[in-house]
């Protein structure tokens, strides 16, 4: 369904992704992790189309992204992300969160984008919060509005770029446990993520970056069974041995 | 539109002497009213953040007073009213026998305008230093009086040279009011070729121009003083 | 030594009352009028099209190096001789007054719009909202609210730059005080009078803007 090929980046002179290949099948979740800074969050923005890249091509169910004349806005309407950083809309309620681009984007009335929003809130947990501002909620709570948020619109995918890494320790389950139902309902997943324990419940492949190259790209159990490059073992040392 | 043009007239006798004229008293009201301003204003800026609660008083006062009367009701209040009030010899002296009284008025009245602006930047200045380097400062044995001779003020001053370039060129902008009471000026001067010769685009051209460039080379005398003050690593830095 | 006459300023109310409208309606219309232009040219700085930018980086620049007599001078000049014929002090001034704030109000508001998390826009884009759903509905309300006591700190000096309009004869409150002191022989009273108005408006002003201030940080 999402299809890179051969992606390059530069931030000036600086190459931040070194052509990347991969790709995220239909029903598909695939985990992308590696030290800071290897690139990850940058590749799942140019998912969407969020940061240009230079070099190579990216389609999303045969639809370009980075080819001109796309129209970006109605790709970026059916793919769902959530940020690091949730960035909700602190000025609007959470209702207001939740129906502003159904509204505005997809047209939908007011009565059925509420409806919308109250089921999803209900799916979450938090349908008791819908009158409040983001501010009011807890860390966990807000990135699981801003996961129903994308999930209102309806996506054919979803990108997770780092939801849990802004989170209190305790919070982190409770929206992990979000992203591990919506992996068993069957949606196409990109996850960019440290959370090691997520991705062998639920991920069916694993792609290591580095340095802006993905370095490994497989199947789950081989990825942390038997790691090829010393940098993914390295890697997995760190954040595994505690 | 029907206007003749004539860029000539700028560089005709009487007017290029005119403009000439203009802009030696614009730089000597503004830079006069600055040295006023810079003086009062960091002493009533640092007045502010004392610990002294009457001093505190005063110079918040000075500050409100200063900044809630129009610029052009303040001239008038030093050239029309002050005289007035102060005892009558004084006040004989002042009309009578004070030279220059534009020009003095002007300067007064501009740069305690001004030293009002300066000392809120000159406040904020001190008061985003924050009160851990004060503490810090305390903790050493320092005195109120070393605490912003030594790390207070030089860290502040640091701090506040971008928002005084912007001060600095406002009071060369504003130093044009000095025309309500008669000191002729480059925006004055400008005015009165446009009178005389009806060639308004030429002369309001002129005074544009020789503002912009006096922005110009503030802005760039400025960014030498930053680039020599700044404090590696403690600003500018994001 | 001397004895204030309240009986001038009371004798003169009408007419000061008059002044104090005109002051006031010059200075809602050209807040308004320069916040609508300065929302476009903090737009056209921050679109990242190279030739809308410069154009209003220009503009801004321009403005704001000029003192504000020398633009009413420029507008009184211009006006009448672009459209062919007067068209009132007052409504020239009002041009005046509205494209000169328009380049310091834009300043602000491009400060606004940059003091919100880039996340925000990008969180609207990927939600395939337009670049003018986002900035209408994202983040131009955040930024307004984070700017709110800058913007009306702006409206109080452009208040008091009304006064200006003394150089052209139009009769806000500082020309009718400034008539009716020369006319009565009263200067004293008169302009501490004005004086006395201007500073409590303004204070009271700035009383406001510390309230906003203080509700934006809780």
């Amino acid at each position: 369904m999402i299809k890179i090929e051969k992606l390059s980046k530069w931030y000036g002179d600086f190459q931040v992704l070194i052509d990347c290949t991969t790709q995220v099948n239909a029903a598909e979740v695939v985990v992308v992790c590696g030290p800071s800074g290897s690139g990850k969050s940058t590749l799942i923005k140019c998912v969407n189309g969020l940061e240009p890249a230079q070099e190579g091509r990216i389609t999303v169910e045969g639809m370009e992204v980075t080819g001109r004349g796309t129209d970006l806005t109605r790709l970026r309407a059916r793919i769902g992300m959530v940020f690091q950083h949730f960035e909700l809309y602190p000025h609007m309620t959470v209702r207001e969160n939740l129906c502003l681009a159904q509204q505005k984007v997809l047209g939908r009335s007011r009565d059925e984008a509420v409806a919308k929003t109250e089921a999803l809130l209900d799916r979450v947990g938090l349908s008791q919060h819908i009158d409040k501002h983001p501010g009011a909620l807890s860390g966990g709570q807000q990135q699981r509005v801003a996961i129903c948020r994308a999930l209102a619109m309806d996506p054919i995918a979803m990108l997770f770029d780092e939801p849990t890494s802004a989170l209190d320790p305790e919070m982190i389950n409770e929206v992990l446990d979000v992203m591990v139902e919506l992996a068993r309902d069957g949606m196409t997943m990109m996850v960019v993520t440290h959370e090691m324990g997520f991705a062998r419940k639920v991920a069916d492949r694993v792609v290591f970056m580095d340095a802006g190259a993905i370095v490994e790209d497989r199947p789950t159990e081989e990825f942390f069974g038997a790691p090829d490059t010393d940098r993914a073992k390295d890697f997995l040392s760190k954040i595994l041995n505690h | 539109m029907n206007y003749n043009w004539n860029w000539g007239v700028l560089f005709q006798e009487p007017y290029l002497g005119w403009l000439i004229m203009g802009v030696q008293w614009t730089f000597a009201v503004a830079l006069a009213a600055w040295v006023i301003a810079l003086s009062v204003g960091i002493l009533v800026g640092v007045g502010r953040t004392l610990p002294s609660r009457p001093i505190a008083f005063l110079c918040t006062a000075y500050v409100e007073i200063f900044r809630n009367v129009p610029l052009l009701l303040q001239l008038f209040l030093w050239y029309f009213v002050m005289p007035e009030l102060v005892p009558n010899d004084v006040g004989q002296w002042i009309k009578r026998d004070m030279p220059n009284p534009e020009y003095l008025t002007a300067v007064i009245a501009l740069g305690l305008y001004t030293a009002s602006r300066v000392a809120e930047q000159v406040r904020a200045g001190i008061e985003s230093v924050g009160s851990g380097l004060t503490n810090a400062a305390f903790a050493n044995g320092f005195s109120v009086t070393q605490t912003y001779r030594y790390v207070l003020l030089p860290i502040s001053f640091r701090l506040i040279v971008p928002p005084m370039t912007s001060e600095f060129l406002t009071i060369f902008k504003n130093s044009s009011l000095a025309l309500t009471i008669g000191l002729l000026e480059l925006t004055a001067q400008s005015q009165q070729i446009a009178e005389y010769t009806f060639n308004g685009f030429e002369a309001y051209t002129a005074a544009t121009v020789i503002y912009v460039c006096i922005a110009l080379m503030a802005t760039v005398v400025m960014q030498v003083v930053e680039r020599y003050t700044r404090i590696p690593g403690y600003m500018g830095s994001k | 030594m001397f004895n204030f006459d309240f009986e001038v300023i009371l004798n003169n109310l009408p007419f000061l009352w008059e002044g104090l409208q005109l002051s006031l309606l010059l200075t809602g219309l050209a807040v308004i009028g320069g916040i609508f232009f300065g929302t476009i040219l903090a737009l056209m700085r921050l679109s990242g099209i190279l030739p809308l930018s410069l154009v209003a980086a220009t503009y801004v620049n321009l403005i704001r190096s000029v003192p504000l007599i020398l633009v009413i001078f420029w507008f009184y000049f211009l006006v009448p001789l672009i459209l062919g014929r007067p068209i009132g002090s007052f409504y020239s001034a009002l041009i005046a007054f509205t494209l000169f704030e328009a380049a310091y109000f834009s300043e602000i508001i491009r400060a606004g719009i940059q003091s919100v998390r880039q996340g925000q826009g990008q969180a609207g884009q990927a939600t395939g909202l337009s670049y003018f759903q986002i900035q209408r509905h994202i983040v131009l309300p955040q930024a307004f609210r984070n700017m709110a006591p800058i913007l009306v700190t702006q409206g109080i000096i452009l208040f008091q730059d009304t006064s200006l309009v003394f150089v052209v004869s139009l009769r806000d409150f500082m020309t009718v005080s400034s008539i009716i002191a020369r006319t009565e022989g009263r200067l004293i009273e008169m302009y501490i009078f004005a004086a006395c108005v201007y500073f409590v408006i303004c204070f009271a002003g700035s009383l406001f803007v510390r309230r906003l201030q203080k509700a934006s940080i809780a």
